[in-house]
């Protein structure tokens, strides 16, 4: 079956001739129309579009964005904060640097609705400090629409107001999470927050309410906000709604940014098709679907279940080129759809070496703030780095696992699952290829068919 | 502390965007860095000081963000993308090749004290790698003959700039 075509809502003007990020451009467009109807509904209804259209977060996690806003203590007489989640740092990951690049007011647009929708008065842009351009470019698109009226206090003559300020990170993985970031806008290390009692819907920034929501999550409200919730729950498949992009990185002939409706386009068509297949002479061998923590997927494993369809049960027996790119779908297969970066891996790479890879950057990026991440990191890191580096044992591949085991579950946030998740995946997918490895490595070949010097050198 | 004017300026302007003076440290940081090259423990005490804080509250996150150097890096700064999507296609070679061409090794000021040469995780740029920071700009693509033609490209500009008047 042909691969759909792309429904281009939030990158529609991303890389198209003429398009620039200034606010002339974007009002040309229809810019901040969608903010000037917004301001004169009830900011109830609003949520309520929000609800209704089913949007689920982008970031990672996938939580439906109207579920976490009905969350928002209302009652407790403090300000209630928007943080938006800019920092993007999932390796495979890189939607939100074009928005903010070359989109900016669209999510500046999106920022200011979602802040009338939440009575926000004042709304914080958490990006990563690799963006230094990012964040110079968003500045002056603050600065631009706060001398049009669209932010500040009273904007567009009614009596709502609400600033909105930059603020850089400084190169860590963990302000992605959501209470790290919290901490970092603080001013403090990004130690996570124990939930609960420290869920930031409560309990947030300075202690007060906060919502923080993704870069792509509150582009989407926008638009949720133009052609109201039902009419965009039609886009994408039910629970599963609108559009989203995917990140396609490693070894396809066209790797970059795709964006289809939710569920409408399988991992097959997206890399055999959109990306063009694998590199000259190669096959695929491995792709990881939603970011570096998700679970890898096997090139050849087949999933058999059953799955609703409308309301009925149906039975389904995929191989990984026919899992269809959705939240539940990936969920259902044992990984996930996380923050839409897909890498991809052929057979020139050995996995014993990706592993130690991705393992040297989760022991880079722990916190260190609990004791079996922060040990267990580090020691998946030399372990998989001494198999690479000429002492592999046999029984190394069981001794990985058993400190990942040893992780998930067992620490304040979800770091500790993302940095678990690779090495039992990749374990229980290519146990022979670990087992094997030093075998291989002394008789003088990769265990990937490759030529030595094909293959790529990854730790 | 011997601060520009206009970084005066900006310390002045960024504090006022946080009702909690100390949500301020790590514009601050980033401020007194692109000032000064580096953080001293002078601008430790200095911004702590500004943000009615303890030494110890700047420094805990000086020393945990990796962005923040508490010692002067070369000229300009290079930050190769060490993660997997660029490695899959050739970020280890492209990182090498840097350092040959100022002969230098990680985190080091090269000999000319021209280039700091930085294996950084992941630029989120995996689309178009592997991908290289030069100071500010991000270079994509950057195989080896494009890390070469960098490198030539920055010691041109090493060369044309006026050499430094020498010291009595």
């Amino acid at each position: 079956m042909p691969a759909p075509a792309q429904h281009r809502i939030i990158f529609k003007h991303i890389d198209e001739p003429g398009y620039t990020r200034d606010l002339a451009c974007y009002v040309r467009h229809g810019g901040y129309e969608m903010l000037k109807k917004s301001v004169g509904r009830k900011p109830e209804e609003l949520i309520d579009e929000v609800k209704k259209s089913g949007l689920r977060g982008r970031g990672g996690a996938g939580f439906p964005c109207g579920v976490k806003w009905s969350l928002v203590d209302r009652k407790s007489g403090k300000p209630i904060y928007l943080v938006v989640n800019a920092d993007e740092s999932e390796p495979g990951t890189f939607k939100d640097r074009y928005i903010i690049h070359q989109d900016p007011h669209q999510l500046i647009e999106g920022i200011m609705i979602s802040s009338y929708a939440n009575n926000v008065k004042q709304a914080y842009i958490y990006i990563r400090g690799e963006f230094p351009e990012g964040a110079r470019i968003l500045e002056e698109a603050i600065a631009e629409a706060r001398a049009a009226n669209f932010v500040g206090p009273n904007i567009l003559g009614t009596s709502y107001g609400c600033e909105i300020y930059v603020h850089r990170g400084a190169g860590a993985y963990i302000c992605g999470e959501e209470t790290g970031l919290i901490e970092s806008l603080e001013g403090k290390r990004p130690y996570p927050r124990i939930k609960p009692p420290y869920f930031p819907a409560v309990l947030g920034l300075y202690q007060c309410p906060t919502i923080v929501n993704n870069v792509e999550t509150l582009c989407h409200v926008k638009h949720i906000a133009d052609i109201g919730g039902d009419a965009y729950a039609r886009i994408g498949t039910p629970n599963n709604t609108g559009t989203r992009i995917l990140c396609v990185s490693g070894h396809v002939q066209r790797p970059g940014y795709y964006e289809y409706e939710v569920g409408k386009i399988t991992l097959g068509q997206l890399l055999y098709e959109v990306c063009g297949g694998p590199l000259p002479g190669r096959t695929f061998k491995a792709v990881i679907p939603g970011g570096s923590s998700a679970k890898i997927l096997k090139f050849g494993e087949r999933f058999k279940g059953k799955r609703k369809v409308g309301a009925d049960l149906v039975e389904y027996d995929w191989g990984i080129e026919d899992v269809p790119m959705d939240f539940d779908s990936l969920g259902m297969i044992g990984t996930m759809g996380g923050s839409g970066g897909v890498i991809v891996m052929d057979d020139s790479v050995s996995m014993v070496e990706a592993l130690a890879n991705i393992n040297e950057f989760y022991a880079h990026e722990s916190c260190g703030q609990c004791t079996p991440c922060r040990e267990g990191s580090l020691w998946m890191k030399r372990i998989s780095g001494r198999m690479v580096h000429g002492q592999a044992r046999v029984e190394d591949g069981a001794l990985l696992k058993s400190v990942a085991d040893q992780i998930a579950g067992r620490t304040i946030c979800a770091f500790g699952e993302a940095c678990a998740w690779p090495t039992q995946s990749f374990i229980a997918k290519f146990g022979d290829e670990f087992k094997g490895y030093a075998a291989a490595k002394a008789a003088g070949a990769a265990p990937a068919a490759a030529a030595a010097e094909a293959a790529p050198v990854l730790v | 502390m011997k601060l520009k004017p206009e970084t005066l300026q900006r310390i002045a302007d960024v504090i006022p965007h946080y009702p909690v003076k100390r949500s301020a440290t790590l514009p601050l940081l980033h401020l007194v860095q692109e000032d000064q090259g580096y953080i001293s423990s002078e601008a430790i005490e200095w911004i702590a000081a500004q943000l009615e804080l303890q030494p110890i509250n700047v420094y805990e996150v000086v020393t945990f963000y990796p962005m923040f150097r508490q010692h002067p890096i070369g000229r300009r700064h290079i930050k190769v993308c060490r993660t997997l999507s660029c490695a899959l296609v050739g970020g280890y070679r492209t990182c090498e090749e840097f350092k040959q061409q100022f002969g230098t090794e990680l985190g080091e000021v090269s000999p000319d004290g021209e280039v700091t040469v930085d294996f950084v995780e992941c630029l989120a740029s995996c689309g178009t790698a592997p991908v290289v920071m030069i100071d500010d700009a991000l270079h994509e693509k950057v195989d080896v003959a494009k890390a070469r033609a960098l490198s030539d490209q920055i010691k041109a500009e090493a060369a044309a700039r006026a050499p430094e008047p020498a010291r009595a």
